[in-house]
């Protein structure tokens, strides 16, 4: 629910490219027939998208009309979602979590950090249209927190600098590699895993346990091997 | 300590390749065709053995939520749902899974779905988990290709589809009818139970909803049999549980654990402690922030377990474990969750939708102590009058961290009261 007035600047029209109207087609072939209500989400996001990460509300009808919904029905459906803008957010949208897990790890600081160096509120946009600003709810990666995500990406373990550094990254639009920033693997210990550390020794060789006598089974086509 | 090899998320940190090639290396896909030369109640009845309870919160048998779905399919398809929709603050443990295992979830998703007849599996991940849903996509198409799942899975003559779906930003979906409402293509409401899913779910057709770990340690549960998967843990509180430990620990991680591990020997042994040491813990959220937090006497020696925290009033919920230090204002911490349930309250409830809000209002006073001490008590009557009130369960999970820092932290907000009081004499004096 991030807010619910359209922008005052709306375009005349709206369609999906030719690409994204097969796409769109087979995002609704993935439904039994008759359900193509239930490619509501994934259509707007295809919308969304396509029109600078943001809903105009031509979008929103266009979207209506290929499912075969009333309007008001897809609305509802775009204001009662988070992730659907309904007014221009920046190149890159900052969406930084400031929920309980993230909070005891100093989103704070990186919430302080993003008002130093670029002025903004939450809700807030910078005038040259490269960075806006929402806090948002817990991202679900708490081990990796507090987390900092610019448009699909999760930027993790944030703090004052870390934010600097990923900000004037970006600034340069040379946005660093996702995940940590401090270079932690995942959500493994950052001093090092404490489980399965065995198996990493082992893995070229590693094979599961053979299966209980009472569950044997004719072997399966041999494991071809091969990382790819 | 769990051993190694009684790990079921072998690829947990991401180390080997994610795809089919690396999960097969692990054992994933290795005896499917075989498992699924059983009839479906011979699959259900192993799962019930295993004791596995749902591990996306509410601990509900697994084997026994499948049992409830007809034995025949009707002139109505059944449904596999799997709730990938993970968004309880703390928890982080499916993203893991869908990035670096996903293959578990997608041979669990089969073997489930045989087991109640489905037709198809929905999982609804959410939005956010944007990289994550590309991972578990290639996954599946992997799976269709390699002829694992779609026509004749497996060679086994049974068809069956797995279609991902993703949400777009908002935590009730994570509630199981309100999940359904969304893929459906609708606001994010709960329905009312009865009826319950297994009789009128998605599209009205049967279908039972079950969290990502749940389904995807389904496999491995069935390859090494029950008894493996039982011998672990206590008496009905089996088997291995992924832990995500984060908060004012030294190191945060997720963490694969026998299940009944001792919150402190989870701590010190996986995160590197509590920062300050254990005796500067303040209190610990043992289960998402839905939970009652408990305070450090309690932690010194509680097991994570269902049953084990259930008798202290809190709860294993997803086994999301957030640390509290010492330094930590402990009113604030629970007021930002109160501004989470008030954020996400979808609105249909009256108790809810007003309640939480109300609350928050309070939690906001209190936590610079510009409040009554009469309010304490009118803040704790509040939370019970929307317990068990609404129609889901997030009207609970709205009250339950406040009752529990009411019952264990009373005194520090008492305290603020007086400080506040305290502070505006003084002014009153100086004037």
């Amino acid at each position: 629910m991030s807010g619910h007035a359209f922008a005052e600047n709306q375009p005349d029209s709206f369609s999906f490219t030719s690409e994204n109207e097969a796409k769109a087609d087979g995002l609704i072939a993935k439904y039994p027939a008759g359900r193509q209500a239930s490619a509501v989400i994934p259509l707007l996001d295809l919308a969304q998208r396509q029109h600078d990460n943001w809903l105009p509300r031509v979008a929103i009808e266009a979207v209506a009309k290929k499912l075969d919904m009333a309007p008001i029905r897809v609305l509802e459906v775009v204001t009662f979602y988070t992730m659907f803008n309904l007014k221009p957010v920046g190149k890159y949208f900052l969406q930084a979590c400031t929920t309980t897990p993230c909070w005891l790890r100093g989103s704070d600081e990186m919430m302080k950090c993003i008002k130093d160096k670029l002025g903004l509120d939450n809700h807030g946009a910078s005038e040259d249209g490269m960075f806006s600003l929402l806090e948002v709810e817990c991202l679900g990666g708490c081990v990796n927190a507090p987390i900092l995500q610019v448009n699909d990406d999760f930027y993790e373990d944030m703090d004052y600098d870390a934010t600097a550094e990923l900000l004037e990254a970006l600034k340069q639009g040379k946005p660093p590699p996702v995940g940590s920033m401090k270079g932690r693997n995942m959500s493994e210990s950052s001093a090092g895993a404490t489980s399965l550390t065995s198996l990493r020794e082992t893995e070229a060789a590693y094979v599961p346990r053979p299966p209980k006598p009472a569950a044997e089974a004719p072997a399966e086509a041999p494991r071809d091997g091969g990382d790819s | 300590m769990l051993k190694d090899e009684d790990r079921i998320f072998t690829n947990l940190y991401g180390w080997f390749d994610w795809g089919l090639d690396g999960a097969r290396k692990r054992g994933d896909w290795s005896t499917t065709k075989q498992i699924l030369s059983q009839t479906p109640e011979e699959v259900v009845e192993l799962v019930k053995a295993s004791g596995l309870r749902g591990r996306g919160g509410a601990g509900f048998p697994t084997g026994l939520k499948w049992s409830f779905m007809p034995k025949v399919v009707g002139d109505r398809p059944h449904y596999l749902i799997v709730n990938a929709d993970e968004s309880e603050p703390g928890t982080c443990k499916d993203r893991e899974i869908m990035r670096n295992d996903p293959h578990k979830l997608v041979e669990g998703c089969l073997i489930a779905g045989y087991s109640m007849r489905a037709c198809a599996a929905y999982i609804y991940i959410r939005g956010e988990y944007y990289n994550e849903s590309g991972n578990l996509q290639a996954a599946i198409d992997q799976a269709y290709d390699a002829g694992l799942i779609g026509k004749n899975a497996c060679g086994t003559g049974y068809d069956f589809d797995i279609i991902l779906h993703r949400g777009a930003g908002a935590y009730i979906c994570g509630e199981e009818t309100a999940l359904l409402e969304s893929l459906e293509g609708k606001k994010g409401q709960p329905r009312l139970k009865p009826p319950f899913p297994a009789a009128v779910g998605l599209y009205g057709c049967p279908s039972t909803v079950n969290n990502v770990e749940s389904i995807a340690v389904v496999p491995e549960i069935l390859r090494r049999g029950p008894e493996w998967f039982a011998g672990l843990g206590r008496e009905r509180n089996v088997g291995t549980k992924l832990f995500c430990i984060s908060g004012h620990v030294n190191n945060p991680c997720n963490v694969e654990e026998e299940m009944g591990i001792p919150l402190r020997e989870l701590i010190d042994k996986h995160a590197g402690g509590v920062i300050g040491g254990w005796d500067n813990l303040l209190a610990v959220i043992p289960g998402g922030a839905s939970v009652r937090c408990i305070p450090k006497s309690i932690c010194d020696d509680i097991l994570m377990d269902f049953d084990s925290l259930m008798t202290v009033k809190s709860g294993l919920g997803t086994a999301a474990v957030i640390v509290m230090n010492k330094q930590t204002d402990i009113v604030k911490a629970i007021a930002r969750l109160s501004y989470f349930y008030k954020h996400e309250s979808c609105g249909q409830c009256t108790p809810c939708r007003e309640g939480t809000g109300w609350m928050w209002r309070v939690m906001e006073r209190l936590v610079t102590g510009e409040a009554e001490y009469e309010e304490i008590d009118a803040l704790e009557q509040v939370t019970k009058q929307i317990e068990g009130h609404t129609i889901c369960a997030l009207g609970d999970a709205a009250a339950w961290p406040i009752q529990g820092l009411l019952t264990h932290f009373r005194g520090e907000v008492e305290d603020r009261i007086k400080a506040h009081k305290a502070s505006l004499s003084n002014l009153q004096a100086v004037e």
